[in-house]
């Protein structure tokens, strides 16, 4: 059994989702993990599939990117993704006036830090740019990072707030 | 957050409620324009006023007929309109999640005293035009502030949608945002533009 990694993005239309998912589902590929979102008018697709070849994948959404509207791409990944989450969840928070570099320079200080991005959108409306990412930490790390973090925020002049996340389950 | 900011703690027996004061004591006010999100003022820490100073009534009345004009502004803090001081009006009357409602009101220096069954809910904020989230907050919530005029330290006891957007001012007031407050990576939405 194969473990494909494909990503499929392009101009949003209506029936992008169902395109895809019926080539997948007529392969006999069965769509685990995904994630399927419009950004600025772009429909993004990010999917883990398991069954049949790349190679077999790649052909069946060809008609689909034919005209240059949809750019996909299929790769076998190794089924030994999934990590054990290490560490405490904690949130952080990033908004400011839109400038180069902020997901860079605070994914960075997080990554010093030990943690890890496990989750993260950004949203730029207006002059207004918001991150969220959702990141483990390292226990030890938790006191010392938000000092870290608001330094590197004040050299950006954006807002910066880390905090737990939410452990409730419902 | 200090507890003695805008005076001594009440007695936890003292009644709570605004009283006989009304927002039309604070005379007319004036519509002022909101600033938006990047605007540093959102984001520092307002100061204590004095509750008796002329110019915070005045500022307390500014912001209710800023709230009143506002459509769907059930709430209206000082740094919105470009002032650092911990100052706002709320007013979530006629609101369909509203519960418990204490009419129009403006609060000085508030603070929560107690936050207790908190829960998750959309919010948006008249500084974030474009976005809105999802924050978990108190359901049920005291909070502590002095009326603006008189003075008067009053102990509020309210829950539901009026507790939300008095923990939204009082953010507004310490530097804060619901941006600064939403529950994930995906708890931030567009809001929808009906052309």
């Amino acid at each position: 059994m194969n473990e494909l990694a494909i990503t499929v993005i392009g101009r949003d239309r209506p029936g992008i989702v169902a395109d895809v998912a019926e080539v997948l589902a007529r392969l006999g590929a069965n769509l685990t993990d995904s994630t399927m979102t419009r950004l600025r008018g772009h429909f993004a697709m990010t999917l883990i599939c398991v069954g049949p070849s790349a190679a077999e994948v790649e052909d069946a959404l060809g008609p689909l990117t034919a005209d240059g509207q949809l750019l996909a791409t299929v790769r076998q990944v190794r089924p030994d993704g999934e990590t054990t989450p290490t560490g405490e969840r904690y949130v952080m928070s990033v908004h400011g006036a839109d400038r180069m570099g902020i997901v860079a320079a605070m994914t960075r200080a997080v990554t010093v830090a030990g943690g890890n991005v496990t989750d993260l959108s950004t949203r730029l409306v207006g002059s207004l740019y918001v991150v969220v990412a959702e990141v483990d930490l390292p226990a030890d790390v938790t006191d010392t990072l938000p000092g870290q973090l608001a330094e590197v925020a004040a050299g950006l002049g954006v807002e910066v707030t880390l905090r737990p996340a939410d452990p409730d389950l419902l | 957050m200090s507890g003695q900011v805008g005076g001594p703690d009440l007695d936890p027996q003292s009644p709570t409620g605004l009283g006989d004061w009304t927002p039309e004591l604070l005379g007319p006010g004036q519509v002022l324009p909101v600033v938006s999100a990047p605007h540093p003022v959102l984001s520092r820490a307002g100061a204590p006023v004095d509750p008796t100073a002329e110019e915070t009534v005045r500022l307390a009345a500014d912001l209710v007929a800023t709230m009143r004009v506002s459509p769907g502004c059930v709430g209206l803090a000082a740094p919105q309109v470009g002032v650092g001081a911990q100052v706002f009006a709320v007013d979530v009357t006629g609101h369909a999640k509203a519960v418990t409602v204490h009419g129009t009101f403006v609060l000085c220096n508030a603070r929560v005293v107690e936050a207790t069954r908190w829960k998750a809910g959309r919010e948006g904020c008249m500084s974030v035009p474009d976005l809105t989230g999802d924050v978990k907050r108190a359901s049920r919530l005291v909070v502590e502030g002095a009326l603006p005029g008189s003075g008067e330290q009053v102990r509020l006891v309210t829950d539901g949608f009026e507790a939300r957007a008095l923990q939204h001012e009082i953010d507004h007031c310490a530097g804060l945002l619901f941006l600064d407050r939403v529950a994930g990576a995906h708890a931030i939405y567009q809001r929808k533009v009906y052309l």
